[in-house]
């Protein structure tokens, strides 16, 4: 059937929650009122666009996008736009910087300054229909290694292309395949980690939504060239949407002969299964997933052995990030020349991150190696919202560290970044301003990897509740002298005497927010003031009797009642009352309300 | 579904092909009818379903067609532009079913612009 228009729905996790389904019944309905449902079809995508800007949708050739969407806005999107051609601005995407909405896709600089190989298809098909995946260019890659390489070609190939792990390593792929192929146990195995962990980090599960083919298809490349026969997905069972969709793109293959016995024709075997993981942080790490899968506790073990080596049920076993394979199809169809080509001299390639905290244009981006955090933030990520100041940019999630201002000119590189102190990681990457508190912030991820360790080291275990204390004692300005020595004396311990990388990179958000905000320790510690006026223990409410006009507004709101005062006279704050919640200081009109 | 062979690739393209020109925004030709208000009370709808039309039974891939707002010549309605790649844009308008028919078959494709039912060719200006 031939449609004149497609409107491409985001229908990923959050984009759902938001109320993507109900837009889709609307849109249906409205559609059917004009007649327009042979002319205009509507495609289920995933992960297209900004993701805290959901629902979202693309109405194309027009190539126009749309943000925010409710019901109600439905019946006059379709009969302006899809019946009459005329585009409604008042559902764009609107500039932060201009504040003017913005219509094409195109010319939003959140797009254009994004380079797409892992996500390829983001949003451009339907990840239900693997007809539409092959239109793109799918399976040729399959094809390719399978009539005109050899396993050998392949590695050689991925060798060339220069490409790194993304599951945070950076551990160069081909190299990994070739010690793999080369190890005499039998049969091998094909394991993509699809884990996720990093807490706020998205880009697995939206690869997997948006385009499950691609990592079918790369997983199917990476097992030629290692020479396995059955693949694991390990997915974390809270990604239900993303587990639905590559169960069903596994099925399609499998009809297709993708997948099974003499794949394409060939005499190539190869199938996978996925394997829904509980979802610790500690079960990411390629050993403990490992013993996950074959039914044990999902506890690392000392490497060497790798799993290489000795992987799944003693054999050698490949591991891959999710990303990592889903950029295979693209490498082979292009040439290793090409991807070698983007990037920096040691980091090829894309990288794609979940840009989230205090950025307007939150979301999912894939962008070339090499650009800097600057454009990152600024170019594509829109800015910090309210005009307020940047302060520093955490990558690399719970095992990453802090970036300052001074350092944003740095590239994306996997070696730039680590001198910096902090991690690429698998591409979270948090935003703070000047309201956020850098020691807070230490003393959240070292409670996140305090909690997730696994136990079996006592400088983890130990070395991670004593680090939590002190950093909760200065956040309530019972920090001593001493103190920031002494964090860096621990954490230097624990990195060094941990088995696997949880324990060894959890001190780093620590140490880099020491090294590079090392007066917001000392303010606590000393002045015992919190600069960024976020520690509740180290601050004060009071009510500028100036500024205050005795409007009555804090009062009422105020939940301890602590506020006092008659009407239309200023108001006090009685300090054994008030609880630090804030309410006051939103709802003052007047700026009356002092923070200290 | 039967299995494919690395051939059936190209087959299975063929046959998505219109549906990714469309959502790829490449195609050869871009037909836009002109959607107003007006373009509709002067019989536009019909001159998309003509559009529709030729394009199914001849079963063509690489055209995209489209709607547009008014272009502020409601006397001159039902129009359209006709976009073909790397040539400027050609208004037609007065059209019927039948005029359609002719443009399609000369300027969209054989690439002969239908001078007689054209606006000023090339200008997007009224003459
Ligand atoms: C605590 C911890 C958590 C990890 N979590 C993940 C994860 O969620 N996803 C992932 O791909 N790799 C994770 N890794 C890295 C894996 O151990 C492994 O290096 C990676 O999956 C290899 O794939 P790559 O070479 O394609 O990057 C984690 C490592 C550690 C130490
Ligand atoms: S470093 Fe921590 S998480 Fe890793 S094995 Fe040791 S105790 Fe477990
Ligand atoms: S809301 Fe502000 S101005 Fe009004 S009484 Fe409270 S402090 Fe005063
Ligand atoms: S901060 Fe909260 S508790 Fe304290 S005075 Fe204001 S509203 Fe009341
Ligand atoms: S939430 Fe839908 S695009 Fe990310
Ligand atoms: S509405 Fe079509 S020309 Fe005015």
């Amino acid at each position: 059937m031939a449609y004149r228009c497609n409107v491409l729905l985001c229908t990923c996790t959050m984009c759902v929650s938001v109320g993507a389904l109900k837009i889709r019944n609307k849109l249906e309905e409205e559609i059917k009122k004009y007649n327009l449902e042979d002319e205009v079809q509507i495609i289920l995508t995933g992960s297209s666009w900004l993701c805290t800007k959901g629902p979202t949708l693309i109405v194309q050739p027009d190539d126009v996008v749309y943000q925010f969407l409710k019901e109600k806005d439905i019946p006059n999107l379709v009969e302006e736009h899809l019946l009459k051609g005329r585009p409604v601005p008042s559902l764009m995407y609107i500039d932060p910087e201009e504040l003017n909405p913005i219509e094409k896709l195109q010319d939003i600089p959140f797009y254009h300054d994004q380079r797409l190989i892992a996500l390829w298809n983001r949003g451009i098909i339907d990840p239900d229909e693997i007809d539409e995946y092959i239109a793109r260019d799918g399976y040729k890659a399959l094809a390719k290694v399978l009539q005109d390489m050899t396993p050998e070609d392949v590695i050689q190939e991925i060798k060339d292309s220069g490409l790194r792990g993304r599951g945070g390593g950076g551990f160069p792929t081909g190299m990994k395949w070739e010690f793999c192929r080369k190890n005499p146990g039998s049969p091998k195995y094909l394991i993509c980690n699809a884990d996720e962990g990093d807490p706020g980090a998205f880009m697995d599960r939206s690869i997997i939504e948006a385009d499950p083919h691609s990592l079918i298809e790369g997983m199917l490349v990476a097992a030629y060239a290692i020479g396995a026969e059955k693949g694991y997905i390990y997915v974390r069972s809270e990604y239900p949407l993303a587990i639905k969709r590559l169960d069903g793109a596994i099925i399609k293959a499998r009809e297709y002969g993708l997948l099974g016995k003499g794949v394409f024709g060939s005499d190539f075997n190869f199938d996978m299964e996925i394997f829904r993981g509980a979802g610790a942080f500690v079960c990411g790490e390629e050993t403990s997933l490992i013993h996950s899968i074959e039914g044990e506790p999902a506890e690392p073990r000392q490497r060497p052995p790798f799993p290489v080596e000795r992987g799944l049920w003693e054999n050698p076993t490949n591991i891959n990030n999710v990303e990592t394979l889903s950029c295979l199809p693209r490498i082979i169809n292009f040439g290793a020349k090409w991807f070698a080509g983007i990037g920096t001299e040691k980091s090829k390639g894309t990288k794609v991150f979940s840009l989230a905290g205090k950025i307007n244009n939150a979301g999912l981006v894939e962008v070339p190696m090499g650009i800097t955090l600057r454009e990152m933030v600024f170019k594509i990520g829109g800015g910090i919202p309210n005009r307020k100041k940047f302060k520093a940019v955490q990558t690399g999630g719970p095992s990453g560290g802090v970036i300052p201002e001074s350092m944003l000119d740095l590239p994306i590189d996997y070696e730039r970044i680590q001198e910096a102190g902090a991690i690429m990681g698998s591409g979270g990457m948090i935003v703070m301003d000047e309201d956020d508190c850098m020691v807070d912030v230490a003393r959240y991820f070292i409670e996140f990897t305090r909690d997730e360790s696994c136990g079996k080291c006592s400088s983890c275990r130990e070395g991670l509740d004593a680090m939590y204390e002190i950093l909760t004692n200065i956040c309530k300005g019972k920090g001593k002298e001493g103190d920031i020595e002494f964090l860096e004396e621990l954490g230097e311990a624990i990195i060094n005497a941990s088995m696997c990388g949880l324990g060894k990179s959890a001190p780093n958000p620590v140490l880099t927010s020491i090294r590079h905000f090392k007066d917001e320790y000392i303010a606590h510690i000393r002045d015992k003031i919190c600069p960024a006026k976020s520690c509740v223990e180290l601050i004060e409410y009071s009510i500028d009797q100036e500024k205050c006009t005795g409007c009555f507004i804090c009062n009422v709101n105020c939940p301890t009642n602590a506020i006092i005062g008659e009407k239309k006279k200023p108001q006090t704050i009685d300090k054994s009352k008030c609880i630090k919640c804030s309410v006051c200081k939103e709802v003052c009109r007047f700026d009356a309300i002092k923070v200290e | 579904m039967p299995k494919i062979t690395p051939e059936d690739l190209a087959k299975i393209t063929e046959r998505v092909k219109r549906t990714m020109i469309l959502r790829e925004g490449t195609g050869r030709a871009k037909i836009r009818v002109h959607m107003g208000t007006c373009g509709i009370a002067a019989g536009a709808r019909s001159i998309m379903s003509t559009l529709m039309e030729e394009i199914e039974s001849r079963n063509i891939k690489d055209i995209i067609l489209t709607t547009s707002s008014c272009a502020g010549l409601c006397s001159r309605e039902p129009m359209i532009t006709v976009e073909v790649q790397n040539q400027p844009p050609v208004k037609y308008v007065d059209l019927t079913p039948e005029k359609t028919k002719i443009i399609f078959d000369k300027h969209i494709l054989a690439g002969e612009i239908v001078k007689e039912y054209a606006l000023a060719f090339g200008s997007e200006r009224v003459p």
